[in-house]
């Protein structure tokens, strides 16, 4: 339902009610305007862009995440499948020499692939949703270091036989982690933006969405009106696959190597996002507006404590005292209303 | 894993404002009151005496003054239809709850337990009818058997010696004769259960409370309990026994203490008249005969033909005709939910056909059904119909189009004033007391919320409309606005109900039959007829196929 239409057959709600709808806003607001103060340069298109192209990823994963969490599941994959796909899309192109339509299309379908695994081992053999995806995790993590030895993958490596790889990143694929539109938007905050309204769109106002929903909010209800929950179920999880994967492509052309350390930290970035976004408005529940949000609000942290000289490693404590904070203004201070 | 959803504190179906609303029902029948003191002569010491126990859970009264007494060494079978306040006096002797009002009197001191450990603790051992419950899965027989001193009164060191010398000791108390290694989940459900018993005889209990302790038990393992029981009753045991099954209470039973609407209204002495004792459950003054005496001759819409619900059981059939609601009533885990969801497509037959509109009908599952017009409200709204309030579509609107989604919008894209439109309909025709389609489940009283389930049902053309216990957790006035729209809805279709209630089967059917024994028994309109149907004692053979079916 539409915010618009609740609010106009409700009673006016409370202040209390309206500040913990909005919490998020202001205090994103309040430091935008602290930073800036701070720091003037904080301010400027170019800065603000580099924050959206940095959490950029992290928004896109947390989306998939968000959908599986709608339908009552978790996927602990995403990390490694974008991980997964970095090195498949350096080897398709390096070693495979592949051009970059083609190292596209095979890498989505490798992210869509992994989460059809995912969704059949919880739907068709039972396994419960955190254990199959801890577990594809695992494996996927292994199993993009073995084609090349557990090596990263750059033009003119050696590979694990002996020969040396032939090809090169295709420098239309770079464009996509590198390139900006009309040279200020860089494409990742467009790619994010696209697949943040797709998303949106899909779990809020078509049917699918709604009973993506009803699946996470009651599955016998659901299955007693008629829905088909488990294919929706595995459906959730072969999109979150594939935004995983589109997530990787991303980190691919900007990094432009296969680097066996990326995407370290992106699964608990995006989950935290997604469970930030819990806050955005009040609704207690993962959604696709507030995953985005809770994405940005972090990044804007960050890069503002960066320029305020904080130390690197505090940003995982600050990331912590975030998610703490929002979950208790979703799950505690909302009590008492029910 | 469920990160958000049907929950602790964000489902309730009874929030307390609605207190002062809804009237309960059973406020409207008038009772007499009747003794429930021990009719047998013979002195002996009273173990646990209960007086005026309160109960209210928001807008419903669970007890209403409740009175008991069980002797050392009796045994009384407690009886009661749903909702009768059973369970609600189970929890509170056996400390899951506390009591509004109203006194405990145990071995003549007053007791009032604020946990299940306290109530342990003062000598009231209770098995629960969920026998996964009675122990904990991956320990050993021995180490359930000693479970109750592993967690509090034993040594902190442990070794598996003396674990095992102890839990044989426990076992000879009842002459428990199991494998002491076997995990505790490879145990059969009688099983578990002795084991229960065995632990509560070895802490002492003076009073043990058995609820439904037979449901899942086959006959050889019934007996096996009885003579267990038997036992304990001569050693002095008070002993409660919950259940339905009549054949067991006549077998065990010392007394029957029947209760209704949550007080004490009849007991019955040794030996035990269970028509009597059923008609008591049910107990109301009629308000309402059946609505129309006449055989309808409408053409034959749905049958069920040579049906076994269960292996072994009787086979029955039953015609449904056009624009005809027939009841099904019969006591707890008889059957009638089973045969509903049969017909649904949420589980088969043993043996046995439908038809629907003259051709087989066999469905796989509720999309099918769905599609061919068999719709079915199950019993427990909120497990079975209703979403948790922070999702989109948990609002009136969105419960009653999820079902209809696919052929309201068959692009994918929702329209909410569609949605809306049919919401403002129903809220308006059946009466729904809420401010708008716009309103969560969770802000309606029960009444209400079924009003919007049944909605749900009447949004699309129906061929067969299945309810399971509709007016669970409904009050007066709301069940007679139920009544009149599913008996006003009835162009065409047919309405199967089940319900354990025979008032509210009277009410609202045009024919009622019994369910007993996972079989249907024709019964005349009369009350004392359904009486004597249902409250018949089960025959022997029925229980000696030994199936250890659950209900």
């Amino acid at each position: 339902m539409t915010d618009q239409a609740t609010a106009s057959s409700k009673p006016a709600s409370t202040f209390a009610e309206t500040a913990r709808k909005y919490a998020l806003f202001v205090l994103l607001a309040v430091m935008l305007v602290g930073f800036w103060s701070a720091q003037p340069a904080f301010i400027n298109s170019a800065n603000l862009f580099s924050i959206l192209q940095a959490v950029s990823v992290v928004a896109i994963l947390g989306v998939g995440v968000s959908i599986t969490m709608s339908a009552g599941g978790f996927d602990l994959s995403v990390g490694s499948v974008a991980a997964s796909s970095v090195m498949a899309a350096s080897y398709a192109m390096v070693v495979l020499q592949m051009n970059a339509f083609e190292t596209l299309g095979l890498v989505l379908l490798m992210g869509a692939f992994i989460g059809l695994v995912n969704g059949l081992l919880i739907v068709r053999v039972g396994v419960p949703d955190l254990l199959a995806t801890l577990s594809t995790m695992f494996l996927l993590a292994g199993l993009q270091l073995i084609p090349t030895g557990g090596r990263s993958i750059t033009a003119g490596m050696m590979l694990p036989n002996g020969t040396t790889a032939a090809g090169a990143y295709d420098p239309a694929f770079l464009i996509l982690g590198r390139g900006r539109l009309f040279d200020t938007v860089p494409y990742p905050v467009i790619v994010m933006a696209v697949v943040a309204i797709l998303a949106w769109f899909l779990m809020e106002r078509t049917r699918w969405g709604r009973v993506f929903y009803a699946i996470g909010g009651n599955e016998t209800a659901a299955h007693l009106a008629g829905a088909p929950t488990k294919a929706y179920r595995l459906w959730a999880y072969v999109l979150s696959g594939t935004l995983a994967s589109l997530g990787g492509l991303i980190v691919a052309s900007r990094v432009g190597r296969g680097d066996v350390s990326a995407g370290n930290s992106l699964l608990l970035d995006a989950v935290a996002a997604s469970l930030i976004g819990f806050a955005v408005l009040d609704k207690r529940r993962p959604h696709v507006l507030g995953t985005v949000l809770g994405a940005i609000f972090v990044g804007v942290l960050l890069n503002g404590l960066t320029m305020l000289n904080a130390p690197y490693y505090t940003q995982d404590f600050v990331k912590g005292v975030v998610l703490v904070g929002a979950l208790a203004l979703t799950f505690g201070l909302g009590k008492k209303k029910r | 894993m469920r990160v958000y959803g049907l929950t602790g504190n964000t489902v309730n179906p009874h929030p307390a404002r609605w207190a002062v609303l809804s009237p309960w029902r059973g406020d409207k029948t008038k009772l007499e009151p009747a003794s429930a003191l021990p009719t047998s002569s013979t002195p002996k010491k009273i173990a646990v005496s209960v007086s005026g126990l309160e109960k209210s859970f928001g807008p419903t009264r669970a007890l209403a003054g409740a009175d008991l007494v069980v002797e050392a060494g009796e045994i009384v079978a407690l009886m009661g239809a749903n909702g009768a306040g059973k369970s609600t006096l189970v929890k509170i002797l056996s400390g899951s709850i506390s009591a509004d009002a109203g006194t405990i009197l145990l071995n003549g001191q007053s007791v009032s337990f604020a946990s299940p450990g306290e109530a342990q603790a003062a000598g009231v051992a209770t098995v629960h009818q969920a026998t996964d419950q009675a122990g904990a899965a991956g320990l050993t027989v021995a180490e359930n058997l000693t479970l109750n001193e592993l967690c509090g009164t034993g040594s902190f060191f442990v070794s598996p010696r003396s674990t095992r010398k102890r839990a044989a000791e426990i076992a000879a108390l009842i002459d428990l004769d199991l494998p002491l290694d076997r995990d505790f989940i490879d145990l059969r459900p009688a099983e578990r259960q002795l084991i229960a018993i065995a632990r509560a005889v070895a802490a002492k209990a003076s009073v043990l409370i058995l609820d439904e302790p037979t449901s899942s038990l086959s006959s050889t393992e019934a007996e096996r309990l009885f003579s267990v029981l038997r036992r304990l009753k001569a050693s002095g045991i008070a002993i409660l026994y919950i259940s339905h099954r009549t054949g067991d209470l006549a077998a065990i039973a010392d007394r029957a203490v029947v209760l209704r609407g949550g007080k004490v209204v009849a007991s019955f002495a040794k030996p035990i008249d269970f028509s009597a004792a059923v008609a008591a459950m049910i107990g109301r003054t009629l308000y309402a005969a059946l609505h129309d005496g006449t055989v309808s001759s409408a053409p034959i819409l749905a049958s069920v033909k040579r049906a076994r619900l269960i292996p072994g059981a009787r086979p029955f059939d039953l015609d449904l005709r056009s624009g005809e609601v027939v009841a099904i009533t019969g006591t707890l885990g008889s059957g009638k939910s089973r045969l509903l969801r049969a017909l649904f497509g949420l589980e088969t037959l043993a043996e046995g056909e439908f038809t629907l509109d003259g051709k087989p009908w066999l469905s796989n599952g509720p999309a099918r059904s769905i599609e061919n017009g068999v719709f079915m409200v199950a019993e427990d709204r909120w497990a079975s119909s209703l979403l948790p309030p922070e999702i989109p579509g948990a609002s009136i609107a969105g419960t009653i189009a999820l079902p209809h989604l696919p052929r309201w919008f068959p692009l994918g894209l929702l329209r909410e004033t569609r949605e809306r439109l049919v919401a403002s309909d129903a809220i308006g025709r059946l009466g729904i007391k809420a401010r708008g389609p716009d309103d969560t489940l969770d802000q309606l009283s029960g009444g209400n919320q079924q009003k919007v389930v049944l909605a749900r049902w009447q949004a699309a053309p129906c061929r067969l409309l299945l309810l399971d216990e509709p007016f669970q957790g409904v009050d007066v006035g709301a069940r007679a606005d139920l009544i009149a729209a599913i008996r006003n809805s009835q162009s065409g279709s047919a309405t199967l109900i089940a319900t354990s209630d025979t008032e509210e089967a009277l009410e609202v059917a045009d024919r009622i039959l019994v369910m007993r024994d996972h079989s249907l028994y024709e019964a005349d309109g009369s009350h004392e007829s359904l009486a004597a149907v249902i409250g018949s004692v089960e025959s022997i053979e029925t229980r000696a196929d030994g199936t250890g079916q659950t209900p």
